[in-house]
């Protein structure tokens, strides 16, 4: 295990590919044999799926599996969210059950965690889930829930006990979104789309083998869903992009990312589009501009400097060295470099820059841009909240003072309107 | 330069307020910015008739109520920060503008008043589809032939281009730059709503072909006039902004103060505080820049050139980034479409590039200041 070197890695996923690299396979069976080998999510343990290499190699196998042109695990939108929560706090009937379906993208999910009266205080929900019977019960509201009306599948976070402090009294759930006691309903959202939803739970019911870790620890299982939705942020920039490759597979994965994917369409725009910027500055004569020339250089410089952090965090990490603050840092540069590239976007378009649909530059797509960047620095963890976890976690600097986790969460005070 | 509103300004402003909102809450800028002309000859005229607005810097002798660029501010502030839905800005701060610029005494006579009443919407064609705001940038046409003018060319981002009914446009012809004008259902002129970022503000392309048009002014005199009225524009645009952005402020303000996330408001978080105060820094800033562009044009300074263009950047950023700040501060509701915060962001991206963008006004404040 200890032998498994980069080269020794590559050679041996570049021999599996090439001998069972196939697109007209369909997409969920070529999955499900990509799956059963361990190089669909090679740093999952041996006996889930994977083959316990150190996370840092996977990117070896990434860059094997787009040298041959092979389509990997579903690793977009929420799915991946879920599969590596189940991974960590599930227990083997659960891994059993939703591991695999995950990872082929036979089940879809959505993350249920915002309420209209907390969203940087996750631990301040308060939709109620009561054990009645023999099954649990959900009443309440979650919103911005993503993909809601795509999803197989829930990520709940509900109240279970109100009288202990507002961490200890949350449990974690995996509810079936198909079912009478659940109703959906789509959000429209400033750049146009409508990604998010509403989720209304009227005695909507969850039995008890999908309550993920213990009752009252659902913060905890939280936790891990969070870190991995934050630390996978800068991914967003490629999610939703299809291959133009003919195949069976590439056009079962085509038509995945135009249903499934669908909500996270826009998720590269949101992002900034910075590699667009080059392009269109010498498309539009801009490039010459000393002005122009400088704030694209300026944002490249930030760019590339973000990118470079996030592979010193995980070259450390595969050198088994405790994680440094590089890695805390990544959904904070983010939204930096996203607003940062908005603003060159406009620089570069000028006038155009007001329209949008077929009359503006790329049909739209920089507008989408310019609308679609303010939800980086909100979704998965406001910049604020980043700051926080960095100044306080990272840097160790105290906390601020709290009045809401000392006392039963009954009496802490809430939002009048949600 | 005036410092301070004096007290009918200040009472013209409340009043305006209190009208713009009672008239144009966001349930109407919501209605009208889904249409494709924008905006309503009735709410127009109640305008027009109860206030006079269209009329006021225009002078009394063409129809006008005769006050300045202090009092056009005004309005515009108020407008900016209703957000309202009008050909304002198109009909008034510009093409009232052009032709108190470029035109005749008789031309002004004939043109203004029917401006002035509100009767006539009008606007100002000059931008072409490079997008570049200066004339040395503008390749239409205008020849003549058998007495008559006619018009060749492609003009774009045209404010309320689509509905309105006399059209000054900015063309060259032998002599050089020259304005005109031409009624909006001319023959010959081709117009198409944009698609456009901010739907609160209509924008359109105007095809000329061979379109037969008045001249306005002197023919080959068209530079200062031109010159001249895109810094006055510029002085309208800059108070609007301000208007937009101290809403914007405000709003965020409220939402804190109210919205209790770790068992307390987030107005008690300081780094929502410093985001308050900074947001105001720059929106008082802003709006000091702007009101002093305003009493310059008021007077006609001989500065005016540089500080309608300093007054355009600033609250051009001013305004986008209380925009940034104010969807931050609301969190996962700021960025949805129900929340009235996306209304005034887009007003601001499109107001940050229309008529220049700060890059390009920071350089004309340079060369008008000498360096
Ligand atoms: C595009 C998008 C997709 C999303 N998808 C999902 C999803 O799939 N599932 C899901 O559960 N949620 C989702 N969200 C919700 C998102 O996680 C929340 O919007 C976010 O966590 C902020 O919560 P809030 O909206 O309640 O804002 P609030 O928490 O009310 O924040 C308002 C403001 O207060 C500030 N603030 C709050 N607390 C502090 C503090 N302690 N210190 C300083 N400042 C503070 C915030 O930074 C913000 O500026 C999505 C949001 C977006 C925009």
């Amino acid at each position: 295990m200890s032998e498994q070197t980069e080269a020794s890695v590559r050679a041996e996923a570049r021999a599996w590919l090439e001998a069972n690299w196939n697109p007209d396979l369909g997409l969920v069976e070529w999955r499900n044999k990509l799956i059963d080998s361990g190089w669909g999510v090679p740093s999952w343990p041996r006996d889930w799926f994977g083959r316990g290499l150190p996370v840092a190699l996977e990117a070896v196998v990434e860059e094997e599996l787009r040298r041959i042109g092979a389509v990997g695990v579903a690793k977009t939108g929420i799915r991946r969210l879920a599969a590596a929560t189940l991974l960590v706090h599930g227990n083997d009937a659960q891994k059993q059950k939703w591991l695999r379906r995950s990872l082929t993208g036979e089940d879809t999910w959505c993350q249920l965690f915002s309420e209209p009266g907390s969203g940087s205080d996750l631990a301040g929900a308060t939709t109620r889930a009561e054990f009645k019977g023999n099954r649990w019960v959900v009443n309440g509201q979650k919103v911005w829930t993503t993909s809601a009306h795509h999803a197989d599948w829930g990520l709940l976070l509900a109240r279970t006990d109100v009288n202990v402090p507002k961490h200890q009294g949350m449990s974690y759930f995996v509810l079936e979104i198909r079912q009478p006691g659940v109703e959906v309903r789509p959000l429209r959202q400033m750049n146009g789309h409508a990604s998010f939803n509403q989720v209304f739970f009227t005695d909507a019911e969850v039995p008890p083998d999908n309550l993920v870790g213990e009752v009252g620890r659902g913060w905890a299982v939280a936790t891990t869903t969070l870190m991995h939705e934050r630390r996978g942020a800068d991914g967003i920039r490629t999610w939703g992009q299809a291959s133009d490759r003919a195949g069976r597979v590439y056009d079962e994965e085509r038509a995945e990312i135009v249903t499934v994917m669908e909500p996270y369409k826009w998720y590269p725009q949101r992002a900034g589009r910075v590699d667009l910027v080059v392009e269109r500055a010498k498309a539009t004569g801009r490039a010459s501009d000393p002005l122009v020339r400088q704030e694209i250089a300026k944002l490249l410089t930030m760019s590339k400097a973000a990118e470079w952090t996030a592979r010193r965090a995980r070259a450390a990490q595969a050198l088994g060295r405790p994680p440094g603050p590089e890695g805390s840092l990544g959904k904070l540069v983010s939204s930096h470099v996203a607003r940062a590239a908005a603003r060159v976007h406009t620089l570069i378009s000028g006038a155009d820059a007001m329209l949008t649909g077929e009359d503006a530059p790329m049909d739209g797509l920089i507008a989408e841009i310019l609308v679609s960047v303010p939800a980086g620095s909100i979704a998965g963890g406001t910049d604020e909240i980043q700051r926080n976890i960095i100044s306080e976690r990272v840097l160790g600097m105290p906390k601020e003072p709290r009045t809401d986790n000392d006392r039963p969460f009954r009496d802490v005070p809430k939002n009048l309107v949600g | 330069m005036q410092f301070s509103f004096t007290g009918e300004q200040e009472e013209f402003r409340s009043v305006l307020r209190r009208f713009l909102e009672e008239k144009e809450p966001t349930t109407v800028v919501r209605r009208l910015m889904e249409t494709e002309a924008g905006w309503e000859r009735d709410g127009w005229r109640e305008l027009n008739q109860q206030l006079g607005l269209t009329a006021v810097h225009i002078p009394e002798a063409y129809g006008g109520q005769g006050f300045g660029y202090v009092e056009l501010g005004i309005v515009l502030e108020e407008m900016g920060r209703a957000l309202l839905c009008a050909p304002y800005f198109a009909s008034t701060a510009l093409a009232a503008t052009a032709i108190m610029n470029a035109g005749t005494d008789a031309q002004k006579r004939t043109l203004l008043p029917d401006i002035a009443s509100g009767d006539t919407i009008a606007t100002l064609a000059f931008t072409e589809p490079n997008g570049r705001w200066d004339a040395a940038g503008f390749a239409t046409t205008a020849t003549r032939a058998d007495g008559a003018y006619r018009l060749d060319g492609i003009k774009s981002f045209v404010l309320d281009g689509h509905t309105a009914d006399l059209i000054a446009v900015v063309a060259n012809s032998d002599k050089g730059l020259s304005f005109f004008t031409v009624k909006g259902d001319a023959s010959g002129l081709h117009r198409r709503a944009l698609k456009v970022v901010d739907p609160t503000r209509k924008q359109a392309r105007l095809e000329f072909r061979a379109v037969k048009a008045e001249l306005l002014g002197e023919e080959g005199g068209g530079a200062a006039p031109f010159a001249k009225t895109m810094t006055q524009a510029a002085v309208c645009l800059a108070n609007e902004m301000v208007g937009g952005a101290e809403r914007l402020r405000q709003s965020a303000l409220d939402y804190a103060n109210l919205r209790v996330q770790f068992g307390r408001t987030i107005a008690s978080f300081q780094s929502m505080k410093h985001k308050q105060a900074d947001m105001l820094v720059d929106v008082e800033l802003a709006k000091s820049a702007a009101y002093a562009a305003a009493s310059a044009a008021a007077e006609d300074d001989a500065e005016l050139p540089a500080l309608a263009s300093l007054a355009k950047a600033c609250a051009s950023e001013a305004y986008m980034q209380t925009a940034i700040h104010t969807i931050q501060i609301h969190g996962g509701i700021g960025f949805t479409w129900d929340n009235d915060t996306h209304l005034w962001f887009k007003r601001a991206k499109s107001s940050e590039v229309f008529l220049g963008d700060p890059a390009y006004h920071r350089e004309l404040m340079m060369r008008a200041w000498g360096v």
